[in-house]
């Protein structure tokens, strides 16, 4: 009887992982059939900072559609919380697939730098996207924006919403979101203009991208701040929470929220008045870029050298520039999203 | 000479049999660890691999040095969800000092301090007030050891470590990682701890009647205060080998590794009802967990997906580690040895 427990409880074990191997292979996409079917197709692998974001998920989509047009196979990762080990253990596992090359989404623009120097050392190619690493740790990285611009346009839209007087918050990702950081950065270089004076920053909280803790932290937001006239969240997650935390309270026109956010999630919102207009750009543009750079680097036409040129596909030419903090390839303007447009878009992400 | 307490345990009044050695847990566990490289290897060419089968160990390896004391916590009927916090905390008053100009090397023993004396402040605040429970006092820890790493370096992160300092993630003796050596290198101390001395009987006895330990003559205050001060020591060794991984550390490195560390030690047959279960069972659910990643991960698996796998494997481990300790299966036992009659 114990025997046949044990073998029972082996046995189903053993099912279960197949199953479950097999089930992630088929949403993998295109896996490679059997051991060996790969020899022709090159790796491209990309990966997010988690699971379960629906701005990772459009940007994955956009690098698979560019990967697919190029003929390579594509991977896709992410762990499942937003953690650098998570991280460094997917870039471990890919080193050992040999692919070709590795697109990121650092959670941490340093903690990744000795991994990401290893798979180099190996010859993979890599570059960075959205969430940038530090210089030394990429050979190129794809900037949605330029980060100055980012930051400078989320203060002159929250000064034209609240006629440039009251006090405002930020409610960011997690604390080391590098993107998110260098725009914070220039937003309080901006409210540093003499047409702000009347305006006040009070507090920059972190929601970590989770949706309860972004919710949380809006509550004390505006707990600690009852005067605070706007929230400017940069990030898709943050902007969304404090979005549904303005309405449920009923605080619509009296705390204004901007920022930048996935027009899909935001529809109701901006049509409700809680958030007049936001910005965004096109993540799946985003990964689309990445995917065609990546192929560039595979293929040898750009080394991320500042100068190099290449195609991306629909979005035509683009080229490598220098900036402070290594050589980027910039992908355009912030896009604004308001009460006119946000039905066009809001079904395509 | 100290009066000693050897518990003898019912099993070894048991006669010798093959048959009950094979259908140990720890023999099962070999037997799961087994299936996955088999699979894996099905699965991916990668996998059988000599140098990407002792390469992915950097990987899983970092926590597992907090397994061989949390076993003896457990045995002990006891819990430390503080080990995270803790990492990081020695984590980061180890850069904190190197960046105000102390040499690596001494920065490397204040980390391994601080590990000790978080652990220590746990077994004293354990032993001291003996109506909160264990998770109650290192939930506390945990939230103030964090707090603590937060307050000292805010969102910021320390690098810039010399070269040399890379070696403990990265580098290899004879092919063979470093961590991978100073693993086995534990794993033979704890066991020898564990299960050759005083000490280590003396934790079971601990956790199979703690009162009986206690009038029998044994110091369980003392006994709790070593093994969370061991528990500590760990957590600041598995510290230096997280931060020399990633070339630089922050406040929230190490988050939610105390769960991924029970997660072992209850995969290893450690009951939490207390003294049952050993050093080999937990050392050889260290390797099926992290194979079964690594391996799941060459195959591109979703993330969510693995965590299911091993909360299922977990589930089934409690289970037939609490089946073979309940009365049903000393049933089935007097059953079988009828019929053998």
């Amino acid at each position: 009887m114990k025997k046949l427990f044990r073998s029972g409880v082996l046995l189903s074990l053993l099912c279960l992982i197949l199953a479950a191997c097999s089930g992630g292979q088929q949403s993998s996409g295109n896996g490679d059939e059997g051991s060996s079917g790969d020899s022709g197709k090159k790796k491209y692998a990309i990966v997010f900072k988690s699971e379960g974001n629906p701005y990772g998920e459009k940007q994955s989509e956009g690098f698979k559609k560019a990967v697919e047009e190029v003929g390579g196979e594509v991977i896709l990762r992410a762990p499942a919380q937003p953690t650098v080990e998570g991280q460094i253990s997917i870039i471990e596992e890919l080193i050992s697939q040999k692919v070709d090359v590795i697109a990121i989404s650092g959670n941490d623009p340093d903690a990744l730098q000795p991994v990401l120097q290893k798979a180099m050392n190996q010859g993979i190619k890599v570059l960075s996207l959205d969430s940038a690493v530090n210089k030394d740790s990429r050979m190129v990285h794809v900037n949605q924006a330029d980060p100055e611009r980012v930051g400078r346009i989320q203060i002159e839209a929250v000064a034209e919403m609240i006629n440039f007087e009251g006090q405002i918050a930020i409610l960011s990702a997690t604390s080391q979101a590098t993107n998110q950081n260098i725009w914070i950065e220039w937003m309080k270089k901006e409210l540093e203009e003499p047409e702000y004076s009347k305006m006040e920053l009070v507090k920059v909280a972190y929601g970590d991208d989770l949706r309860d803790k972004s919710v949380s932290e809006t509550e004390a937001l505006l707990q600690s701040y009852p005067d605070l006239k706007a929230i400017i969240a940069p990030t898709t997650v943050g902007i969304a929470a404090a979005s549904k935390v303005i309405q449920d309270k009923g605080l619509t026109g009296k705390v204004i929220v901007t920022g930048l956010g996935l027009p899909s999630e935001m529809a109701e919102y901006i049509k409700s008045g809680v958030s007049p207009w936001m910005y965004l750009w096109n993540p799946i543009d985003v990964g689309y870029l990445s995917g065609y750079a990546a192929h560039a680097l595979v293929e040898g036409e750009i080394t991320g050298e500042a100068g190099d040129k290449f195609t991306a596909g629909d979005l035509g030419e683009y080229e490598v520039v220098e900036t402070d903090s290594g050589t980027e390839i910039l992908l355009g303007d912030p896009f604004k999203f308001d009460v006119e447009n946000i039905d066009e878009w809001k079904d395509i992400y | 000479m100290e009066p000693r307490f050897e518990p003898r345990t019912i099993s070894s009044y048991k006669e010798f049999s093959w048959k009950r050695v094979f259908l140990k847990w720890e023999w099962l566990l070999v037997g799961i660890l087994l299936i996955i490289f088999f699979i894996n290897s099905m699965l991916s060419p990668y996998f059988l691999n000599y140098f990407n089968i002792t390469d992915a160990t950097r990987s899983f390896l970092d926590k597992a040095f907090i397994v061989f004391p949390m076993v003896m916590i457990m045995l002990m009927r006891e819990i430390d969800i503080s080990v995270g916090s803790t990492v990081a905390l020695s984590s980061v008053i180890m850069a904190t000092v190197y960046s105000m100009g102390l040499p690596m090397e001494l920065a490397i023993i204040v980390c391994l301090l601080v590990g000790a004396l978080c652990g220590y402040i746990n077994g004293y605040l354990i032993v001291k007030f003996k109506e909160l429970s264990a998770v109650i006092v290192t939930l506390s820890t945990m939230i103030l050891y964090r707090g603590i790493a937060y307050m000292m370096l805010e969102d910021q992160s320390i690098g810039g470590f010399p070269s040399w300092f890379t070696y403990f993630g990265w580098g290899s003796i004879a092919t063979l990682p470093f961590i991978l050596i100073v693993f086995i290198l534990l794993s033979f101390i704890f066991t020898l701890l564990l299960h050759k001395t005083v000490f280590g009987r003396n934790i079971y006895a601990i956790g199979s009647n703690p009162n009986a330990a206690r009038f029998s003559g044994v110091n369980v205050d003392k006994i709790k205060r070593i093994v969370y001060t061991l528990a500590g020591l760990m957590a600041a060794v598995t510290a230096i080998f997280l931060t020399s991984r990633m070339g630089s550390t922050r406040p929230n490195i190490a988050n939610m590794y105390e769960l991924d560390v029970i997660a072992m030690v209850a995969l290893g047959g450690i009951s939490t009802a207390g003294g049952k279960g050993n050093m080999y069972g937990a050392i050889i659910a260290v390797f099926v967990i992290g194979y079964l990643q690594y391996g799941l991960g060459l195959i591109n698996i979703p993330a969510q997906i693995l965590l299911i796998i091993i909360g299922l494997l977990l589930i089934m481990s409690v289970s037939i580690t609490n089946l073979k300790s309940s009365r049903k299966l000393t049933i089935f036992k007097k059953k079988n040895k009828e019929q053998v009659l």
